[in-house]
């Protein structure tokens, strides 16, 4: 079984090298998306020495290091489940010998791998060039840095996941898909860090798990987070990887129930 | 042109027919929109509870700028929906469909992706702008009616120009070429103040890519910005400019268009 998903793994890492195109206007797109907020940030801070906990230079850290986090997490299977749903393709899916969702998980960390190593890496060096900018120096930084954004891969993949399959009873929900897009860039800290929020609604977004996706592993790289909050961090994310599984696991049920397959 | 309206019109029908037999996408994808706009204003909103001004723009000017800058996209995109043309035209072959029929091809093509529900983010957009107007309480003469008019026609102009001559480059190479969706990224640059970033994007946005024309510089004449006013009287101009370009482009592209086969 382990062998079949990693086969899917590498054969999505293979399709995406295939389509090579798109991969470098994508990292033309971040770097165009980094400079934006880097100049933005830039004139809000204004000479200002610190504003919602961060300085400039941290703020620079953490724009460019929660873009190349975002190229690593996102991705868009609940689009393609959505398509396949549309055509009728998912009926093939169900009766094959896998499970539908975990299928399209792999394929989603497949994807991950390729744009981790081919964008996020030679973007953030490309970046490098442009704007000051520094990696943090020890290991255990890093460490934990990697390790917090695989558990944001995963809960990003869930969320996905969650909207994907609402498609089955939807039939067409791509303004869904969209807005789903634009909250979890914004509550999850990548268009704007979650301390510069007002006290409630930071309050209430700790109820939420978007900032597990981004806050909490580029907040780790700008050292913003010394090793015992980083540890309580993981912890949150494992939680929400584990409480956001129900969800999906009950649509799921239903979502087989009521498959309507609606053409070719 | 008559004969354009007519089909516009019957085409416009078609549209409602498919959209209300969808009745749940429509209202997702507009929900879509409006969380997409609301999400924008909450970053200006929460940013300016930090500071007073962003350069010398202070919160109400960057919201009137960014309501501004919402209205001509909406208005082109209303009309012109170039997002999946090489997929849909070129590598699918329908491009040879709209080459035998009778009807200007570029009208053809924009009129099968009219996308009149389009309006509600011109609305949202004109909504913004109104509410800043009034906490800058801005006042208005008769004439800036028709001054916002041909301002906002200038500005989608220069959308039209730029996206058409995009999309004409399929008929060049048959490829997937990335390009539509990083100009959609720069675009986005409009909509802020050009002089918050640095010299060599101002001029990119001025005078390449002229995104600074379908944002600040036309949306500064109500600010009563008096030292951008050069570049907003320059934003009708931009905009023939622009979409002539465009046009020659698409032509040269038609011409140069030998089928993708199938």
């Amino acid at each position: 079984m382990s062998k079949l998903y990693a086969e899917l793994i590498r054969i999505r890492f293979l399709t995406m090298l295939a389509y090579r195109v798109n991969y470098y206007s994508g990292i033309i797109i971040y770097n165009i998306n980094i400079g934006a907020y880097y100049f933005l940030w830039g004139a809000i801070y204004g000479g200002q020495p610190q504003l919602g906990g961060l300085s400039p230079e941290q703020m620079t850290a953490y724009v460019a290091i929660s873009w190349m986090s975002r190229a690593f997490y996102f991705n868009n299977i609940d689009q393609e489940i959505a398509q396949d749903v549309r055509e009728g393709k998912v009926a093939i899916e169900m009766i094959r010998p896998y499970n539908y969702l975990s299928v399209k998980a792999a394929q989603a960390l497949g994807e991950g791998m390729f744009r981790l190593f081919f964008f996020a890496i030679p973007g953030i060096l490309l970046v490098s060039l442009f704007i000051p900018f520094h990696f943090p120096t020890s290991l255990q930084t890093w460490g934990l840095y990697l390790t917090s954004l695989l558990l944001a891969f995963v809960i990003n993949t869930e969320i996905n996941l969650l909207t994907g399959v609402l498609t089955f009873f939807l039939f067409r929900n791509e303004g869904i898909m969209w807005a789903k897009r634009v909250m979890v860039d914004l509550l999850s800290g990548v268009t704007l860090p979650i301390s510069f929020f007002p006290g409630w609604a930071q309050a209430l977004l700790a109820f939420l798990p978007f900032q597990a996706i981004n806050y909490y592993p580029s907040m780790i790289f700008a050292g913003a987070a010394g090793a015992d909050k980083a540890a309580q961090v993981l912890l949150l994310q494992a939680l929400w990887i584990f409480v956001l599984l129900v969800p999906i696991a009950l649509l799921w049920r239903q979502a087989k129930q009521k498959l309507v397959v609606q053409g070719g | 042109m008559v004969q354009i309206v007519r089909l516009f019109g019957e085409y416009l029908g078609q549209y409602f027919k498919t959209k209300l037999s969808y009745r749940a996408n429509f209202l997702s994808e507009l929900i879509g929109n409006l969380v997409f706009e609301f999400i924008n204003m909450i970053f200006i909103l929460v940013v300016f509870r930090h500071v007073a001004t962003m350069k010398d723009w202070t919160r109400d000017e960057i919201i009137f700028i960014y309501g501004f800058f919402q209205v001509p996209y909406a208005l082109f995109a209303m009309f012109f929906n170039f997002w999946d043309f090489n997929e849909r035209y070129i590598i699918r072959g329908e491009m040879d469909r709209i080459l035998t029929r009778p009807v200007n091809n570029l009208a053809q093509v924009c009129l099968e992706s009219v996308a009149p529900d389009r309006i509600f983010s011109l609305l949202t957009g004109l909504l913004i702008m109104g509410y800043a107007a009034f906490q800058l309480k801005l006042s208005f003469a008769w004439y800036d009616l028709p001054v916002f008019l041909i301002l906002v026609i200038s500005s989608a102009l220069i959308y039209a120009g730029v996206y058409t001559a995009i999309a004409a480059i399929s008929f060049f190479s048959d490829s997937r070429t990335g390009i539509a969706p990083m100009i959609w990224n720069i675009q986005n640059y409009g909509r802020y103040p050009v002089n918050v970033y640095n010299k060599a994007i101002q001029i990119l946005l001025t005078w390449i890519l002229p995104f600074a024309f379908v944002g600040v510089y036309p949306a500064a004449y109500f600010l009563r910005r008096e030292t951008w006013y050069f570049y907003t009287m320059l934003t009708p101009v931009m905009g023939i400019v622009f979409f002539c370009i465009g046009l020659t482009v698409w032509k040269m592209g038609v011409r140069k268009y030998s089928g993708a086969g199938s």
